[in-house]
């Protein structure tokens, strides 16, 4: 039996696990073992889909034995797989850090019991996403995703976190019903939802009907990725979210819209129609996101700024359509994703270790925990993308597929890029400087008990360098196995690149995923002729 | 593909109402209007297939062209029950707000309000300093004197002292 066959059960494991953490809701502890249990176990059955098909290859599952294009497949390719194993990664070490944050804390109240269930219920979306090849089940997958974070962004229903769910919810809700009249638009014009179907289909279509669902979709997905001027509601409502909450959200979600454009914009709608005004909204997108992180005093929403901001990097890599430029946005998907969550992670230990996440009033921090120190500098110096960190490569990677590419507009997003790598270093120098430098007594409003120096401290050990209560082990555990992870993206950068370039080749090329789900015979249409011709310089055909 | 025209017409006026429920401040008339959508994009999804047909039960006698497309009726089964949990979850936080601020409209972001109306100078980063602050003064470094360096290091602490050398660096050179 081929392992690509078990690819639902990334979906239907979670699933499962939700329903029986749900029903283990007054047993925490049996509760907290099972959820963990369940992601491992996800994530290991993704490494193995991963490992068959590191080498290329695509695989498509039909579900309830319905042939495409009528029934929903799932498709296992290198681009989905490699998605999977990051985002697996990422929440089961999220998981441990909220249930380390939960034990310390105790976690009896009626809120935090429904945590597990419903993070459950988000991977399986995210999964579901992630795999997909049928339209309306990436909109079921959204869907999925999109209530479990409802619940999750007002856990505890505290008047910010209401206030900042209702704008959430609202913006979702309407990128969702965009998305929905996008799909319905699509089935009146081609009798078909099934994507590999449409690769083929939408081709026949004229022009004008094509921009037509081709910007629908662009615009409904481009909420979600927090593209500007899409991405307002983000920095309003994720800082108020509980850290774990936070730091999943900023990881996952956003790059799930990122993957959805991704697919839409090389299996369905190939060519180079809206590459122009892509890159726009990615320069657009990179500069306007990092001078909002400049203005912020608060270390979270400075975060959720620089999260807008290098959405913009994707989009760029995404609006290249090469395979160099799409190969560098696949691998900056993965590294963005580990590297934004272990510093949501890390924020959440200097709200608890400082009594604060705002700058003015942490201060002091390097030497009172120096191990807090090292977690924020190594992911914060990758983001800034300092060499040899995977930001930096890339970076590097984007900007030299841009330079190849060698239009005008290009060589103005190569600079908007490196400028935008510098402004999000001065960002990051700030927090260091303010929050980890300065002494305590310099901040404007310090917490007078957990910034004194341990000498001085009236409560003994609190202020401790190697206090437990404040920084349980599990949380800094799980936030050193993130930021490790992080860096092993750096040393494996190598094969991983080669990977990014062979799934941008698969992707631009359209033959293995149209005939994986279709059938061998199935045939491939031509791309579109480019108006540029540096564009299809490998892309092309094999 | 032949389209119904009530149909068309009802679900523009939806979509209207809709667009114009979700301008409101009010999170009643928010929800309202985000339903209105949800059902307007059900009659878009119900008039994608077609005319009303036979309903899609397989009998040998009829023509394939005379059943109902029975896709859009289960996408419409699907976003239907999508939409009412949304619905359930909005009504909820409506109460919520209505719990803790006796009124339902959308609060601001007292944070972004905060940072809108903070003034371009900030003390720390733009202020002159009027005093070396640093720890490890350049005087005392080069003096190479352990006394003056732990004296100089002791008066340093004092915010505002005048014991320091304020030339700068290779200033000289």
């Amino acid at each position: 039996m081929n392992i690509t066959s078990l690819a639902p059960l990334a979906v239907v494991l979670p699933i499962l696990g939700a329903a029986l953490t749900f029903l283990l809701i007054h047993h925490p502890r049996v509760q907290r073992a099972v959820s963990i249990a369940v992601l491992t176990l996800t994530l290991l059955l993704e490494c193995w889909l991963l490992a068959s098909v590191w080498d290329g290859g695509t695989a498509a599952v039909n579900i309830g034995g319905w042939l495409p294009p009528w029934g929903v497949v799932l498709v296992v390719d290198q681009f989905s797989s490699l998605m999977l194993v990051v985002s697996s990664a990422v929440s089961l070490a999220v998981l441990i850090y909220a249930t380390g944050q939960g034990m310390a804390d105790g976690d009896r109240d009626a809120p935090v019991s429904i945590f597990h269930p419903t993070y459950l219920i988000l991977v399986a979306g995210v999964s579901n996403a992630f795999l997909t090849g049928d339209l309306f089940n990436l909109y079921v997958g959204f869907e999925i995703l999109l209530t479990a974070s409802y619940v999750l962004i007002t856990l505890g229903g505290t008047g910010p976190r209401i206030r900042a769910g209702v704008t959430y919810v609202v913006v979702s809700v309407v990128s969702s019903v965009l998305f929905l009249i996008a799909i319905a638009m699509i089935y009146g014009a081609t009798g078909t939802i099934n994507m590999a179907d449409l690769a083929i289909k939408l081709g026949d279509l004229d022009q004008g009907t094509r921009t037509l669902l081709h910007v629908m979709l662009l615009v409904a997905f481009g909420i979600k990725a927090a593209v500007f001027p899409l991405s307002f509601w983000l920095p309003d409502s994720y800082p108020t979210a509980p850290a774990p909450v936070t730091a999943v959200f900023a990881g996952l979600l956003t790059k799930v819209g990122v993957y959805a454009m991704v697919r839409t914009e090389t299996l369905l709608f190939p060519g180079d129609a809206l590459n122009a005004p892509l890159m726009v909204a990615a320069l657009l997108t990179m500069v306007v996101g990092i001078l909002g992180a400049l203005a912020q005093s608060d270390i979270k929403r400075l975060l959720s700024f620089t999260l807008v901001s290098h959405i913009g990097y994707m989009v760029f890599g995404l609006a290249m359509s090469t395979v160099a430029g799409l190969g560098a946005a696949v691998f900056y998907v993965a590294h963005h994703i580990t590297v934004q969550t272990s510093l949501f992670l890390v924020t959440g230990l200097i709200e608890r270790r400082g009594g604060s996440s705002s700058m003015d009033r942490v201060a002091g921090l390097a030497k009172l925990s120096p191990v807090l120190g090292v977690l924020f500098f190594i992911p914060a110096m990758n983001l800034a993308g300092i060499p040899p960190f995977s930001g930096f490569l890339g970076k590097l990677g984007l900007l030299q597929a841009g330079v190849e590419l060698g239009t005008p507009l290009a060589y103005a997003l190569v600079i908007g890029g490196v400028l935008t790598s510098l402004l999000t270093l001065l960002a990051i120098a700030r927090v260091w400087n303010r929050a980890f430098w300065r002494k305590p007594g310099d901040a404007e409003h310090p917490d007078p008990v957990l910034l004194a120096a341990p000498a001085d401290s009236a409560t003994g050990d609190r202020a401790g360098k190697t206090n437990v209560t404040l920084l349980p082990r599990t949380m800094v555990g799980s936030t050193l196995g993130l930021v490790v992870f992080g860096v092993a993206l750096t040393v494996f950068a190598g094969p991983l690149f080669r990977v990014a370039d062979q799934s941008a080749q698969e992707m631009l090329d359209r033959t293995s995923y149209i005939q994986a789900v279709l059938g061998p015979d199935a045939p491939v249409p031509p791309v579109p002729p480019s108006l540029h011709p540096a564009q299809v310089r490998e892309g092309g055909g094999k | 593909m032949s389209v119904n025209l009530t149909l068309l017409t009802v679900m523009g006026a939806l979509y209207a109402c809709g667009i114009y429920l979700l301008l409101e401040r009010s999170l009643t008339r928010v929800l309202l209007g985000l339903m209105l959508l949800a059902n307007a994009t059900n009659l878009l999804i119900l008039a994608t297939g077609g005319y009303a047909g036979l309903a899609p039960l397989f009998d040998k006698d009829t023509a394939a062209g005379d059943y109902n497309d029975p896709l859009p009726q289960a996408l419409i089964l699907t976003s239907i029950v999508i939409s009412f949990a949304v619905t359930a979850f909005m009504l909820g936080i409506i109460y919520r707000t209505w719990v803790l601020a006796r009124q339902d409209e959308i609060q601001d972001d007292a944070e972004d309000r905060r940072v809108a109306e903070t003034p371009s100078f900030d003390a720390e980063d733009d202020s002159v300093i009027p005093v070396e602050t640093s720890e490890f003064p350049l005087a005392t470094v080069m003096s190479g004197d352990r006394a003056v360096r732990a004296d100089k290091a002791a008066s340093e602490e004092q915010p505002g002292s005048l014991n320091v050398d304020p030339s700068p660096e290779g200033g000289g050179e």
